[in-house]
């Protein structure tokens, strides 16, 4: 029987089975950030264990820092101090820093790929849940916590169980307007925020095979909202011609050879996989969500349901949203561009696109936040900061900044935020502030308009 | 890492579905560099009023009949969203040594397990029975015993005569399911460090055949 994509690169990395146990699977790349990393280096330090391979370690700083005056000490003293432990502990133990003001410094899901450190057919982790974002290299990548951080520091490896496959295929011709965000959350709010809960995903299809790199980190990197650790698309020509040239990418000789290895990594033709799902791409349109998690989502001009669960009830009442009503028309006042999931070139370039010439409503904040440096230094070679600027946006400098609001940058309380980040659960931007999750087109537009509107109207008109 | 063996507790009732790690602990609470303290703040957005800092009275984990529960039994898919292990962390350091649910996120299930906090997943019938059991009469005794695998607390409540749940007596029980391997772990404190460390040779090994292109 063949081999999925998932089976191929899983079953390359397995050092040792336990009988009746977990497998112990090798770990290629290793990215750390200050959040989840301070209690592993005390770990180990305590046991008196070393780290087993710095080299393959790749630390930046994202979570906690301030996307203003970056290149001023960082005044929230806890902040600070976490930053200066990743700081020791990397000097410590020769790990590769980009740090707060690096020209490579990012979001850690934006910079490993634009670095070429992603690549297909490795197994990569991070003490963060959006590691799954990488899986568009055709990877296994997947979040781990703070004591897996600690074990892979000290055995490059990992104890786990090779989880079910499940495999997402969406063909046909997606709609104006619609961007792989929009994919992404429709395939959510159709099956649930557990369906994927013990599986890797797989997506497969014209959709996907058409799709960017860009495109295509932006549906990987949700795979976590629907419970699957990872989610992984099949590496080719677009995923070779994105990592060619990169900094860490092989070069010349290695480079063709690697090329010869990932093109024998995709899924064959008779594998078979534990749960299919099978959705046409006309059936989906730009999304919204209402609720306070990120399959409660509906296309833009549809209706909220009407009734729900205790929860469901819950998760209204909290967004101030009604069941049966709409979600056009409604005043907003902050509007956010960025994180792991659309703060890429890409997703800037569809939102300068729609901007360029207006002007941005004045009761909104309208917050754009790079992925990187490196996307901060594109956007200004290509214009697009003037763009923004002139229609009255912030641009902002890089990190995790409004998605977690870990530092200042917090919806108030009460608030509505327009976010193309992941996550719209109870206070993520903030005590109290209230997400509804879209993609950069449908952030631009709302930041125009003060208020949501249907976009497939605006743009097909 | 604590042992664990068997435990008998009274249990807290959380019936809310999704229970994420941000409403576990808010990312604010995030920026310490070690484990400790983070207890103080589980939940911390559910039992403390957002404007005046007061308790809130009528969240469970601040009622005064579930205090000391060492049992927290929550609605289905706990633990989803990020992998912050601060959740696990946090639920320890209130005092909590068992989740029960019908359900469990991946990672947090994982980040539990590496902590020495046991989820026990039970069907959605047991997991409403246990849920009313506990709101009707807080006392009620709950026995964890992780050798035989079994969940079990005494008093059948009015509703409880369905199946799967097997009633016997007066008490309601369940099995769970556990990795073996990590049932071991739980049983003798022992972590997944101790047991790679010792792995050392294999991985050394396994790095000497491994597929490496990049730089
Ligand atoms: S941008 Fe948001 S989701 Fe992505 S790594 Fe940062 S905090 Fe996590």
């Amino acid at each position: 029987m063949g081999k999925t994509l998932f089976d191929k690169v899983w079953d390359a990395h397995v050092v040792d089975t336990i009988p009746n146990g977990p497998q112990i699977l090798y770990i290629d790349k290793h990215l750390i950030h200050e959040v989840t990393s301070p209690q592993a280096f005390n770990e180990l330090e305590a046991r008196g264990i070393p780290i087993l391979r710095p080299d393959q370690i790749v630390a930046t700083a994202d979570h906690n820092t301030p996307t203003i005056n970056q290149h001023l000490p960082v005044e929230d003293p806890l902040s600070r101090n976490q930053l200066e432990q990743l700081s020791k502990n990397c000097k410590k133990h020769g790990i590769t820093l980009y740090d707060l003001g690096h020209k490579y410094n990012g979001i850690v899901h934006v910079i490993a790929p634009e670095l070429g450190i992603t690549q297909p057919g490795m197994t990569m982790v991070c003490g963060d849940s959006h590691t799954s974002t990488h899986g568009a290299f055709g990877s296994i990548a997947f979040g781990i916590g703070t004591s897996q951080v600690a074990q892979v520091f000290a055995s490059q490896s990992l104890l786990l169980k090779k989880p079910k496959s499940l495999r997402v295929s969406v063909n046909g011709i997606l709609p104006p307007g619609v961007l792989p965000k929009d994919v992404i959350l429709y395939i959510i709010s159709q099956i649930g925020t557990n369906a994927g809960t013990g599986y890797f995903c797989e997506y497969a299809g014209n959709v996907f095979e058409e799709m960017s790199m860009e495109g295509r980190m932006t549906v990987c990197n949700m795979s976590i909202e629907m419970g699957a650790r990872g989610g992984m698309i099949a590496p080719d020509q677009t995923t070779f011609d994105y990592i060619k040239g990169k900094k860490f990418a092989p070069q010349g000789d290695a480079f063709a050879k690697a090329v010869s290895y990932w093109k024998t990594l995709p899924t064959d033709a008779d594998a078979t996989f534990d749960k299919e799902y099978h959705f046409d791409a006309a059936d989906i349109a730009p999304m919204l969500t209402y609720g306070t998690n990120p399959g409660m989502g509906i296309k833009i001009n549809e209706h909220i349901p009407e009734t729900g669960d205790m929860t469901f009830e819950k998760a209204l009442e909290y967004m101030n949203f009604k069941g049966g009503s709409q979600l056009l028309d409604t005043p907003i006042n902050y509007v956010f561009i960025g994180s792991c999931t659309n703060s890429r070139i890409e997703d800037f370039r569809v939102a300068a696109n729609y901007v360029k010439g207006k002007q941005k409503a004045p009761n909104v904040n309208a917050w754009l936040v790079p992925g990187s440096q490196q996307v901060a230094k594109q956007l200004e070679k290509e214009g697009l900061v003037t763009v923004f600027e002139n229609a009255g946006f912030t641009m902002r400098e890089p990190g995790c900044s409004a998605c977690l609001a870990m530092n200042d940058d917090k919806i108030p309380s009460g608030e509505y935020c327009v976010s193309t980040s992941n996550r719209n659960f109870e206070g993520r931007q903030g005590q109290g502030s209230r997400t509804i999750l879209a993609s950069p087109l449908v952030a631009a537009a709302t930041a125009i308009e003060g208020k949501i509107v249907d976009i497939t109207k605006t743009i097909l008109a | 890492m604590e042992k664990f063996t068997k435990l008998t507790t009274t249990a807290i009732p959380l019936p809310i579905e999704n229970i994420d790690t941000d409403q576990i602990i808010p990312a604010r609470f995030l920026k310490a560099t070690d484990k400790k303290g983070f207890g103080d703040n589980v939940f911390r957005d559910w039992r403390y009023d957002t404007e005046d800092g007061s308790l809130i009275k009528g969240f469970p984990l601040n009622m005064p009949q579930y205090k000391n529960a060492q049992i927290l039994v929550a609605g289905d898919n706990f633990g989803c969203g990020s992998s912050r292990e601060h959740a696990a962390w946090a639920i320890v350091g209130f005092g909590i040594k068992v989740v029960i649910s019908s359900f469990f996120a991946d990672i947090f299930k994982g980040n539990a397990l590496n902590n020495g906090l046991l989820p026990i997943q039970v069907t959605p019938e047991f997991l409403k029975q246990l849920l009313d059991t506990v709101q009707e009469n807080p006392d009620t005794q709950i026995t964890i015993d992780l050798k035989n695998q079994v969940v079990e607390f005494a008093g059948v409540h009015a509703e409880c005569h369905t199946d799967p749940v097997e009633v016997q007596g007066r008490s309601t029980k369940a099995d769970f399911d556990i990795d073996p391997y990590k049932k071991v772990c739980m049983i003798n404190g022992y972590d997944d460090i101790d047991f790679l460390v010792s792995k050392k040779e294999a991985i050394e090994a396994f790095e000497k055949e491994r597929v490496v292109f990049g730089r």
